[in-house]
């Protein structure tokens, strides 16, 4: 590991004008930024820790509805938190099925949708092709080792997922990220804040360079909302496929409903022509996978990842019917 | 900014002060620096919690902790767990339970333990093994672990 600078920001303010200078880390949880700077994929000169900003780890209710979630409350602090576990199942069980209990321990709500893709050629140890490590070096998964990669939205540049759980969960619940800069912050939806490598295959997230992630704004609460996470392994292993789902009901009809799956492209995919089809169909139908194969159609499986389009088939009803009430 | 400073750490009651290089983990200020080899250097990336301490009472993987973002906390190891001769109750279940083969995962599953059974996450063995699934242990110990974890929450009144 480079050796660097440190220093603990006191306020947003502290931590901004310190982040002003080049070759400048946040350090808030801190499970990625040490890998990374292990590995070699960041090696700045200075870090700054965030974690002392109580005001960042604070969950608030809003007036208008809804929650505001500091960007430095720990993911075991939200998931467990009464009011998130209430009106928000979705995010609470994304959260609790991500990681393990040591590590939601540390890591945090507005740290953890940074995470960079899992593909075993960007987090080599020796060099190997990767348009995300080196720009313009080439995809070695694009016909590697790519059982976990994408269905939806590759390019040949780039067959990497985003593999955040919570990720999945706050964009099928259309929350938005706060964030601060010089200048002022703005509001990113959960849904656009990955970049598909169509856009920049070298990219992972919107966040400019000096802008901090301060909370995450989760719109009105939904009980009716599930996500499920198929993987290899039962506990601590990421997901192959997951599903998030969130619906409004009437009786036993569906109002709306809102679905995204996990790990299948660079950005939660949320599935917008299924959403349109589902609107006014009866919980049961949609369960029994009404409209699925034509929105799977897009599918684009890669070598090795067929089973993924399967999967994800299946996860969509199981989440349905799992959010309706039905399993 | 500092690329080394004298960092004040609270460990398992006692006070040091340790100049070290920002770039140090708890890990290996907990290991190289104060000599408690108690806690193990498994993966050193958060993947097999041989690591795992106690920072401010919650259980945490030292590896992925700066010892810089440490300082000022109060850290519990598995040194710190006995009183005197007198095992910690979760120490003696894992003798009892016979609870491993090799040893080396051994004080992180004990000091995730002690934070699991904290936290209430005993209820049944399915929550003890989720609750614990962030410790691997490579001799596969999974049964007799869970016994042991669920036995000392039981000792304490948690299940």
């Amino acid at each position: 590991m480079r050796d660097f600078a440190y220093a603990r920001a006191q306020s947003v303010n502290d931590a901004l004008a310190m982040l002003a200078r080049p070759e400048t880390a946040l350090l808030a949880g801190g499970t990625e930024l040490l890998n990374w700077m292990r590995i070699g994929i960041e090696g700045p000169a200075r870090v700054v820790d965030l974690t002392h900003i109580a005001s960042l780890g604070e969950i608030t209710e809003l007036d208008a509805g809804g929650l505001r979630i500091g960007s430095l409350a720990k993911l075991n602090d939200v998931a467990l938190d009464p009011r998130v576990q209430r009106d928000y199942p979705v995010l609470s069980t994304a959260i609790l099925k991500a990681a393990s209990a040591q590590i939601r321990n540390l890591a945090t709500i507005g740290g953890n949708p940074m995470q960079r893709v899992r593909c075993q050629y960007f987090r080599a140890d020796e060099a190997t092709p990767c348009n995300k490590r080196r720009p313009g070096s080439g995809c070695a998964a694009l016909h590697g080792m790519n059982d976990r990669h994408a269905i939806f939205g590759w390019t040949d540049d780039c067959v990497a997922v985003q593999p955040s759980d919570p990720a999945v969960a706050l964009a099928v619940l259309d929350a938005t990220l706060i964030t601060a800069r010089a200048g002022g912050g703005r509001s990113i939806p959960a849904r656009t804040f990955h970049v598909l490598p169509s856009e920049d295959p070298s990219a992972h997230n919107v966040l400019a360079a000096d802008e901090i992630i301060t909370a995450i704004i989760l719109p009105a609460p939904c009980r009716r909302s599930a996500y499920l996470k198929l993987r290899d392994r039962e506990s601590y292993e990421y997901a192959t496929v997951s599903a998030a789902v969130a619906l409004d009901m009437d009786g036993t009809t569906i109002k709306r409903a809102r679905i995204a799956l996990g790990s299948v492209a660079m950005r939660p995919w949320r599935l917008d022509r299924l959403e349109q089809r589902l609107a006014g169909a009866s919980l049961q139908a949609a369960a029994e996978g009404l409209g699925l194969d034509e929105v799977f159609a897009d599918a684009r499986p890669l070598s090795d990842n067929a089973h993924k389009v399967f999967m994800a088939k299946h996860a969509v009803q199981r989440t349905i019917a799992a959010a309706g009430g039905l399993a | 900014m500092k690329r080394r400073d004298t960092l004040h750490l609270t460990v398992n009651g006692v006070d040091h002060a340790l100049d070290l290089e920002s770039r140090v983990t708890l890990l290996d200020a907990l290991r190289e620096r104060l000599v408690l080899t108690g806690t193990k250097k498994g993966c050193n990336r958060g993947e097999c919690g041989a690591c795992t301490v106690l920072v401010e009472g919650r259980r945490v993987n030292s590896c992925l902790m700066l010892a810089a973002a440490a300082a000022g906390k109060h850290i519990t190891t598995i040194e710190g767990l006995s009183t005197g001769d007198q095992l910690h109750p979760l120490q003696q279940a894992f003798i009892d339970h016979d609870a491993f083969q090799c040893g080396f995962c051994t004080s992180g599953q004990i000091m995730s333990a002690v934070g699991c059974i904290n936290e209430g996450h005993t209820k049944n063995n399915e929550e003890i093994r989720e609750w614990m699934s962030g410790n691997i242990c490579r001799c596969s110990a999974y049964p007799q672990i869970a016994a042991a974890v669920a036995a000392a929450a039981s000792e304490k009144g948690h299940a």
